[in-house]
């Protein structure tokens, strides 16, 4: 078995990888294409089923200097498409054959068809999520568009579509979910074993990892992390969210563990994790993803919120992991996580849970504020309750 | 889009939306006593014919916001809403909207404006308008119905896509709407009220097309917002809107024949000396000193992609009472920011060419991404198509922090030079040339610092 | 005589270019903008004319010649002579003023001898500069263009030895503030024609037998001749307030579009870096226009930013770029938000890099954003012209080559130590050419 170190090592790699040369190898290796898509959700197993290399990008941090995709957005847009569009002309992407853009926000959307004009040989397809979470009509029209690009793929990349190809793709990344929840359950319940950053690292490596290849790291590195001999902190317990998108450099992370929050639940890599639980391998597949989106994935600010309950997930999640407190975490020029924080501030109050919140971009260089306001809020929360 | 227009010249189309409007919010005022219901809604993909089909009053939140910022209450508005925890960064529509209803809910008419009975959540081209109604269901506690607009993402209305919203229609809204007004739904009624919408489509395109004349008879952008008026929000399917339109119609007529240019609230236009397409919202905090300052450089908006954004009639679609519910579909997926980009691009350089335009001044705004993400990508490909300038501008719907006349004037003035220049290149590059030559014997020191 | 007149209304500086009817230069004045922009462009103007003069003056003595040997020399010692009378007005009014400053009741438990010695060192100064030779400011007087800066430099030295625990360097400082407002919002034109009769023929008796007369002669007739100033052309970020008839403002992107192809023909591209804004102009091979771009309402990236960056380390300006070239490791920058300038570069010390390593980064994360709006306005093509103030900054020219060479391959990179004057100069060339086309 690898250590700790060698685990983390090797999700650090993939992480740092921006010209996605894993993904050239793999192609080298087997010989087929890789789709790419953007953050949140995508049906990853769709691309999987279809013989193809699912690639989750998002963007490129603060690694790569941004010149070219500056040129694309006025100043009052995220981080995250300026990158991808850097690491796009800068040739990085030229492994990935098709790109996917979820219905994420408007900034996503418009770059599925700026992409359509700046890369025309590329396979392009915006994904309309179902904002209507009625089962048999949106239902339907999902499982009408996941056909759709079912056999898209499989005609680019070569494949006969197959529901048995698309049985076994549901079943691996049903797996893979389930060794993500371990990690994230070692997350709540001794967070010092698997630091946040580290925790990061090794979901963040499915990100181009094959699906089967990943869950098997997962499992070895919780292995390896719970024999390690990791100190537990006298640190507050908080939950995260807002960043479910353009991702927090790593070094933020770790500056609020340093500022002593442990993470106990965060939404980094919520678009690995979207579905909850298992999905169906009875019937048929396509049917089976579509209401498995309807009726089982997580409550996300881009994603509508039928029921009228606003917030109730996050306070249950707090509950849930015994956390002390919420931080928010948003990227600049989020219009999904901006404009919810208000109501989810709103839940947590009523519930009587501390808050506070921040704002970043990807690629953040100084972190003196944040570690500031992450400690305050940190001592904040042990004072009141030992008091 | 339908304030009062303080122009110098009032003709009698210009008074008739006025009472229209006046009318619909003494109707939403009075709801205390005649019971009827308020539906609030968007203008893109809105399902008016449907909603008057059922006696509803539509109540449209955009149009709120910006009339408070033609009042010059947004300031106040916006405010209040970033003090209770909305953030900077976002849409200014919706913290107008959420402040005005948290400081008393005063509509644009000084009378308080009835809470919604329903929240019709047409969800066309625009992610926010998702996260504002669930924040109004969180203010109002009132039911909300989704209409789910798919987009479309790859240039085209497929099957799928207009069954989906068939569906909703008929399996969601209408139940909703049935059960909110204890009425049946009423097809017929649909039919008629979707053949008067028709009727006054024709017309509104025949005004929006006038602009091909030379000079123009219309501002297709600053006037474009109140010829739409009634088109986008409560009035279509009405007999109102029908004669509304036929006079407008009349009276741009009456100004072709007489050679003249549009009006403007400083009164006609001077002679036309530019012809514009804008692309994007335009500012509202200072609505009148923007189109004053095209105005005063003879600059006419002679196509905008923002009197679309409720419907792109101009390419052809019309209500269509055979097919009402698909219609309605079709419409609502049709929204100019429902478009991809591609489209988007297309449709503008179609209009280049058939208004004969010297080029395009995009004004971006910072609250609309759904407008403003890729705006720099279809300037320069516009540039490419047309081989015609493009001018980039940068304001905000609402927010008059975020708008700059000194250098929003300064854009403006700098893009139309350059239009000018670009004219008189050929006659005076000869004589520039010999200019240039002589100064070039002037101490330049240090020349070429670095190669 | 015939002029157009170009004048560049900027937010820190304003510009003022004369030219002939050959589109010749004739003259350059700057000064800095104050609050009243009539009075700068007034004052650009003035020296602009004296500087005209001068041009006309040299052109008649070189006209012959014999005379022409000494032009140099003559021309030299008259503009010395004409400088050294203008500052001796202006430290006059200075004093004068300094005098009344001190009665004011502020500073009434020590008016006597503040007075005493305020005025005693404008009194020093005056008498130093009608030393022929040796001007007392030294050094710095030839490092600025402004009387302002030239009078603080002076009078803060000897402020500084005179001052004492009963008359401090700060009440010293204190009305000499005051005062100097006053004397640079209040324009002194000194009469060309008068003052230079009198100082030829002093100058003229260094010159031998055989010239002396026909020098006196030239420069008499030079003085004579009637500059007629045809038209003034305004543009510049303040040109809206310029007391111009409409048609004779023009936008400063024009300007420096045509301005940076007369000083460079084979511009094509042009990157303009000012105080409050950043412009990146595409033009044709005539000097036209065909596209541009600016920066957005943030002041990021321009060179605003640098001086908030100098304020902060307690640097001046000029200093920056130089300490920024003896960097020796990248430090990236990714905010160039001035709001944020402060505490980040703070934060950065107290972490121990280098001021030089974060100068570095600072002056590429200014570029950085240069390239994104010379990216929109279409690239970077051959050849290119660097304008504005920052392009006297050293290490901001390393980091434009660099970037430039690694996104758009190797380029002429123009920058004239001029091009300050770049917008001016376009102005004047519109100047030239309104009149022109009525022609």
């Amino acid at each position: 078995m690898d250590s700790v170190d060698q685990y983390v090592a090797r999700a650090d790699a993939l992480y740092h990888d921006v010209s996605y040369r894993s993904v050239a190898e793999w192609k080298t290796r087997t010989g087929k294409k890789a789709a790419g898509h953007l953050p949140v959700y995508a049906p990853r197993e769709i691309i999987d089923a279809a013989g193809m290399l699912p690639v989750a990008m998002h963007g490129a941090g603060d690694q790569v200097e941004i010149i070219r995709g500056d040129a694309y957005f006025q100043s009052y847009i995220c981080q995250l498409p300026r990158s991808t569009i850097e690491l796009a002309m800068s040739g990085r992407l030229d492994d990935i054959d098709a790109f996917l853009f979820p219905s994420t926000c408007d900034v996503i959307r418009n770059l599925s068809g700026m992409w359509k004009m700046l890369f025309p040989k590329k396979f392009v397809r915006y994904l309309d999520l179902p904002q209507n979470f009625d089962r048999k009509v949106a239902g339907r029209f999902w499982a009408g568009e996941l056909r759709h690009l079912y056999a898209d793929l499989c005609a680019l990349n070569g494949t006969t579509p197959s529901d048995d190809a698309l049985r076994l793709s549901l079943a691996r990344f049903s797996a893979n979910r389930r060794a993500v929840a371990s990690l994230m359950a070692l997350r709540a319940s001794e967070p010092w074993r698997a630091p946040a950053a580290e925790a990061y690292l090794i979901i963040r490596a499915g990100d181009v990892m094959p699906v089967e290849e990943h869950t098997a790291f997962i499992e070895g590195y919780l292995a390896a992390a719970q024999g390690a001999d990791r100190p537990m902190r006298d640190y507050t317990r908080v939950v995260v969210t807002g960043a479910f998108c353009e991702q927090p450099p790593l070094e933020l992370i770790r500056t609020l563990e340093r500022a002593g929050c442990y993470l106990v639940w965060d939404d980094f890599t919520v678009g690995a994790r979207f579905l909850e639980g298992d999905v169906s391998l009875a019937g048929d597949p396509i049917e089976a993803l579509a209401q498995a989106f309807l009726n089982q994935s997580v409550k996300n600010a881009c994603v509508y919120e039928p029921d009228g309950k606003k917030g109730e997930w996050l306070v249950n999640t707090v509950r849930d992991t015994r956390a002390d407190g919420v931080v928010f975490a948003a990227p600049s020029f989020c219009d999904p996580a901006l404009l919810e924080q208000p109501m989810l501030v709103t839940a947590l109050e009523r519930a009587g849970i501390p808050h506070t919140s921040f704002k970043y971009a990807e690629n953040l260089g100084q972190f003196q504020v944040i570690r500031e306001q992450a400690g305050t809020f940190s001592d904040g929360l042990r004072l009141w309750s030992n008091a | 889009m339908s304030t009062e227009q303080s122009a110098a010249v009032k003709e009698p189309s210009m008074l008739q939306q006025k009472e229209m409007i006046a009318e619909h919010f003494r109707e939403l005022s009075r709801t205390g006593e005649t019971k009827k219901k308020v539906v609030y809604t968007f203008v893109p993909g809105n399902l008016t014919e449907l909603l008057l089909a059922f006696d509803v009053l539509p109540v449209h939140p955009e149009i709120n916001a910006l009339q408070s910022a033609m009042r010059q209450k947004a300031g106040a508005y916006i405010g209040e809403a970033e003090r209770i925890g909305h953030s900077e960064d976002v849409c200014t529509y919706v913290k107008c909207d959420i402040g005005m209803k948290r400081l008393g809910n005063v509509g644009p008419t000084g009378e308080v404006l009835p809470k919604p009975d329903l929240l019709l959540l047409s969800y066309t081209g625009c992610f926010t308008f998702m996260k504002w109604f669930e924040l109004l269901r969180q203010e109002y506690d009132c039911p909300v119905v989704m209409l789910h607009t798919p987009y479309q993402g790859d240039g085209e209305i497929t099957p799928t896509m207009t069954q989906y919203m068939v569906e909703q229609i008929r399996q969601q809204v209408i139940p909703a709407l049935e059960k909110l007004t204890g009425k049946s739904f009423d097809e017929e009624r649909l039919r008629e009220l979707m053949r008067l919408s028709a009727r006054a489509e024709d017309d509104m395109v025949a005004v929006l097309e006038s602009a091909k004349h030379k000079p123009s008879p219309i501002d297709a952008y600053f006037g474009g917002v109140y010829y739409i008026g009634p088109m986008f929000t409560a009035f279509r399917g009405t007999q109102g809107a029908v004669d509304y339109y036929a006079q407008l119609r009349r009276e741009c007529n009456q100004r072709i024949a007489a050679g003249e240019g549009p009006i403007t609230p400083e009164g006609t236009s001077p002679k036309e000396r530019f012809r514009l397409i804008v692309e994007g919202p335009p500012n509202w905090t200072h609505f009148r000193e923007f189109w004053k300052m095209f105005h005063d450089e003879g600059a006419v908006v002679v196509a905008s992609t923002y009197t679309k954004v409720g419907g792109t009639y101009d390419l052809g679609f019309r209500h269509d009472p055979t097919n009402p519910l698909e219609s309605l579909a079709q419409y609502c997926m049709g929204c100019y920011t429902n478009r991809n980009l591609p489209q988007r691009l297309d449709m503008i350089v179609k209009y280049a060419d058939e208004y004969s335009a010297d080029g395009l001044l995009i004004n971006s705004v910072k609250s609309c991404n759904s407008f403003s993400a890729g705006q720099l990508m279809l300037l320069r490909e516009f540039e490419r198509r047309t081989g015609k300038p493009g001018g980039f501008i940068e304001t905000d719907l609402v927010d008059a922090r975020y708008f700059s006349a000194a250098n929003v004037k300064n854009r403006i003035e700098s893009y139309l030079q350059m239009i000018v220049q670009k004219r008189t290149a050929g006659a005076a590059s000869v004589d520039l040339a010999a200019a240039a030559s002589l100064v070039r014997s002037l101490p330049v020191i240090n020349q070429g610092g670095a190669a | 005589m015939k002029a157009w007149i170009g004048i560049d209304l900027g937010s820190t500086t304003t510009k003022a270019i004369f030219l002939d009817e050959q589109g010749k230069e004739l003259g350059r004045g700057i000064t800095n903008s104050r609050s009243s922009y009539d009075l700068a462009s007034r004052i650009a103007q003035d020296e602009g004319r004296l500087a005209a003069r001068f041009t006309l003056l040299d052109r008649e003595l070189r006209a012959d010649d014999e005379l022409a040997t000494h032009s140099d020399k003559v021309r030299g010692q008259l503009l010395h002579r004409f400088r050294r009378d203008q500052e001796v007005v202006q430290l006059e009014a200075l004093r004068e003023l300094v005098a009344e400053e001190c009665r004011s009741p502020r500073v009434a438990a020590i008016a006597k001898p503040l007075e005493e010695r305020a005025t005693g060192i404008v009194d020093s100064l005056i008498t130093a500069e009608k030393k022929p030779a040796l001007p007392l400011a030294g050094k710095a007087a030839k490092t600025s263009d402004f009387f302002r800066d030239r009078a603080a430099s002076g009078f803060g030295r000897l402020a500084e030895e005179q001052s004492d625990a009963s008359v401090k360097f700060a009440d010293l400082l204190g009305v000499f503030d005051k005062a100097i407002l006053r004397v640079e919002n209040t324009p002194f034109e000194l009469s060309f024609d008068t003052r230079i009769r009198s100082a030829i023929r002093e100058v003229a008796r260094t010159l031998p037998d055989s010239v002396r007369d026909r020098c006196i002669a030239a420069v008499e007739r030079a003085a004579a001749i009637p500059l007629d100033e045809v038209r003034v052309i305004g543009t510049g970020y303040g040109r809206a307030r310029l007391p111009f008839p409409k048609e004779n403002i023009r936008s400063e992107i024009l300007c420096h579009g045509l301005g940076a192809h007369a000083q460079f023909p084979g511009t094509r591209t042009v990157l303009d870096i000012g105080g409050q804004d950043t412009k990146a102009i595409q033009v044709d091979d005539a000097g036209i226009v065909t596209g541009f771009q600016m920066n957005d309402r943030c002041a990021a990236g321009c060179g605003r930013y640098l001086g908030y960056i100098a304020d902060e380390m307690s640097l001046g300006i000029h200093e920056l770029g130089p300490l920024a070239q003896q960097s020796e490791r990248n430090v990236r920058i990714t905010s160039t938000c001035t709001v944020f300038a402060g505490a980040e570069l703070r934060d950065r010390l107290a972490n121990g890099q280098r001021r030089e390593d974060i100068l570095a980064g600072l002056h590429r994360a200014v570029i950085l954003r240069a390239m994104a709006l010379l990216a929109r306005s279409g690239g970077v093509l051959d050849e290119f012209t660097f304008t504005g103030g920052v392009a006297n900054n050293p290490a901001a020219v390393d980091a434009l080559m660099q970037l430039v060479e690694e996104n758009y391959g190797k380029r002429t990179l123009n920058i004239s130590a001029g091009s300050i004057f770049t917008g001016a100069l376009g102005a004047a060339l519109f100047a030239l050419r309104a009149d022109a086309a009525q022609a």
